[in-house]
């Protein structure tokens, strides 16, 4: 029990009822106070429109902030040190981007500055997502803030609108799932192996109206990054958002940031966020259980997140399952990505390898792909693009040689944004090829019109890379030790 | 806004589970700054040839379901990416409903702030909805938001949840912006209680 008598209360619940401006009133739903909203080029500019129309202001500029992502070239730079926009409509976005965060005081990372990123790589690096915050942002992966002991989702474009107005929103309380992952996880199983297992087992829409907490022993174990891959990919479930109760390790990997409260301020901050783990006997409306011990690597092979096996699986009968709709789906599912009931993913032949993207582009999952690269080459049938989250993991990951590695390999080293993860900004598959990502999901035409996606780990990624087929990264470890 | 009472729609049946957002509306059309003029991208990746011309076989390209305005879908409806311009697209094609056993909740709220209603009903009438629109492209669904109810061309009646606060919102034409306008003084007493942590980020 919590020491003043209340209910015990989960992690969600102590964020939740923190952040309370009005419980649920003259019929309306609670209203939510928004410590941190993160905004991007392409889900803001019609709320600014709005804003404009009603004469509002941004009343919290000093809890916003903007960073240009989504719509971003990745390519090179030029001799002048600047990334060439070439497409017009971007370029359009850009600039009333730009505006907007002028015109209502917001701070913006500008492309290619030094600070700009994926907007989900950006706020962690910042220090700016602390445990027991409520952060929002017009995009899905706003879970992934989650990783800190945060409530954080995504938002619809009026809902940035009243962000942006008023920082608070009108939210009914959704319910709760625990999903324990007990154990530990073996060499070459990673973090997105955890997630991609998790959304196997409930299914895409299974998390639907709920917030995920992770936790157990593999979960502990997890970094940061790992944490946040796990977080980043609830939505993939259904759920908007997952939470992991802060520790030492969130402690410690928010120490010191930018924008990580200092002094006095930093006792009292590790105060607070001590008591944010759940209380014993905290209930949950539901609960999953995994074991990370006999976990191994996993691979998507349909055109859902929630259509994932292990990599030593083979590809599921639609003519076994029960259920007519899942069969149709099943069905057109393998249509769409050219596979047969009963093949083996393992030594298919693959177009594109695709590091990056909010789920997957941080300094430790390039230098888990690094590390398995150095010294080997990427087949000749394979485009690999590597991708870092930020302009900051970019150069950490130059002043640690990674981004030698991957030339070396015959990799493509680009600037930070999302790339092909939502193939908006040219960066994309075409028609037909098949690619093994990093990113968070395999819908169709996601990475691409015609493109076929299966979604894996970075070390599944880098090994498929250098064998030019699908591969499970084991056997590449076991030969290298 | 407009509001939202009751209105009687031509069905048009996609009976597929787990609609995507990215389905809804692709992401190469997402570099506008507009919400209007989205309707033409509307399933743009399943409704047109490579070269643009519109493929016979899908349905909302038959002229038989040119007027349709109650889309019926397979569960879990509008999953994935929280692009607004998933509603936007389909109201801009002239949708004003979506029936599904289940809706993805970003596209929920997305659908509500934009007058096009979630209605959610239990899996057999979803099934006979979709029969019934696929038998005949003239079938009409009454909907009547004050009621929660649709009416089937049968005559019976089948009530669909919907949060209170939206269709309060949406019977009367206003948006949830300017309620939460309304609550300035609770915003500012609260913010006075409880401090930020997060230093400021405006540029000085």
């Amino acid at each position: 029990m919590s020491g003043n008598g209340q209910r015990p209360r989960t992690l969600f619940e102590k964020v939740w009822d923190g952040h309370v401006v009005r419980p649920p009133a003259d019929g309306a739903p609670t209203v939510l106070y928004i410590d941190l909203h993160l905004v991007h080029e392409v889900t803001s500019p019609q709320a600014f429109t709005t804003l404009r129309e009603r004469g509002l202001r941004v009343r919290r500029p000093d809890r916003t902030l903007a960073t240009m992502d989504h719509s971003t070239p990745t390519t090179p730079r030029n001799e002048l040190g600047i990334i060439p926009v070439l497409d017009n409509q971007a370029a359009a976005q850009l600039d009333v981007m730009r505006k907007n965060c002028e015109d209502f005081g917001i701070p913006l990372y500008e492309l290619g500055s030094e600070n700009q990123g994926i907007v989900h790589v950006i706020g962690p690096e910042q220090g700016l997502t602390q445990p027991g915050m409520t952060i929002v942002c017009g995009d899905s992966h706003t879970s992934t803030h989650g990783a800190f002991g945060a409530l954080a989702f995504g938002i619809g474009t009026s809902e940035v609108g009243h962000v942006l107005a008023t920082q608070t929103l009108l939210q009914d309380r959704p319910k709760s799932m625990a999903v324990r992952v007990d154990g530990r996880l073996q060499p070459g199983v990673t973090a997105k192996d955890i997630i991609l297992a998790v959304i196997a087992e409930i299914g895409i829409g299974g998390g639907t109206g709920h917030v995920i907490e992770y936790m157990g022993e593999a979960i502990r174990g997890l970094g940061m990054e790992g944490r946040m891959t796990v977080c980043n990919m609830s939505i993939e479930g259904g759920a908007r958002a997952g939470m992991v109760a802060p520790d030492d390790t969130t402690i410690e990997y928010v120490s010191g940031r930018p924008h990580a409260p200092q002094g006095e301020a930093w006792d009292a901050a590790v105060a607070a966020w001590r008591d944010l783990p759940g209380d014993e006997n905290a209930a949950w409306d539901r609960e999953v259980v995994l074991d990370a011990n006999s976990l191994v690597p996993m691979i998507t092979y349909g055109t859902n997140p929630g259509m994932g096996m292990r990599i030593t699986e083979r590809i599921p009968d639609p003519d076994r399952l029960g259920d007519p709709t899942a069969r149709l789906a099943l069905d057109k599912a393998l249509q769409y990505m050219d596979l047969q009931p009963g093949q083996s993913l393992l030594g298919k032949p693959v177009d594109v390898v695709f590091v990056g993207s909010c789920t997957n582009s941080r300094i430790s999952d390039l230098r888990e792909a690094a590390q398995l690269m150095n010294g080997r080459k990427v087949a000749d049938n394979v485009r690999m693009m590597v991708v870092p989250g930020s302009q900051l993991v970019k150069r950490q990951a130059e002043a640690e040689g990674l981004d030698e590695v991957f030339r070396a390999a015959g990799a493509e080293w680009r600037e930070a944004g999302c790339s092909m993860c939502i193939a908006m900004n040219g960066d994309q598959l075409q028609p037909g090829q098949y690619a093994v990502s990093t990113s968070n999901r395999n819908f169709e035409g996601r990475q691409g019109k015609g493109g076929r996606t299966f979604l894996a780990s970075p070390l599944t990624a880098a090994a498929s890379a250098i064998n030019g087929v699908i591969s499970d990264v084991r056997s590449m470890q076991t030969e290298r030790a | 806004m407009e509001p939202v009472t009751a209105f009687a729609g031509q069905i048009v049946a996609l009976p597929i589970n787990d609609i995507d957002t990215d389905q809804i509306i692709p992401a190469r059309f997402l570099k506008t700054t507009d919400s209007a003029g989205l309707g033409r991208n509307l399933f743009a990746d399943w409704r047109y040839e490579a070269d643009g011309t519109p493929r016979a076989d899908f349905i909302l390209n038959q002229p038989q379901h040119a007027d349709a305005s109650v889309l019926v879908a397979g569960d879990n409806f509008g999953c994935g990416s929280s692009r607004e311009h998933a509603p936007w697209a389909l109201k801009g094609a002239g949708f004003r409903a979506v029936v599904s056993t289940s809706f993805a909740d970003i596209f929920r709220n997305n659908a509500l702030q934009n007058g096009l209603l979630p209605l959610q009903v239990d899996e057999e009438t979803q099934q006979q909805l979709i029969s019934l629109a696929q038998e005949d492209a003239g079938t009409t669904l009454r909907v009547d938001l004050e009621a929660q109810t649709l009416t089937l061309p049968d005559g019976r009646q089948v009530s669909f949840p919907i949060d209170g606060f939206a269709r309060h919102c949406l019977l009367n034409g206003v948006d949830q912006l300017g309620y939460l306008l309304g609550l300035e003084d609770e915003i500012f007493d609260w913010e006075a209680a409880h401090p930020g942590r997060i230093d400021s980020l405006t540029p000085g």
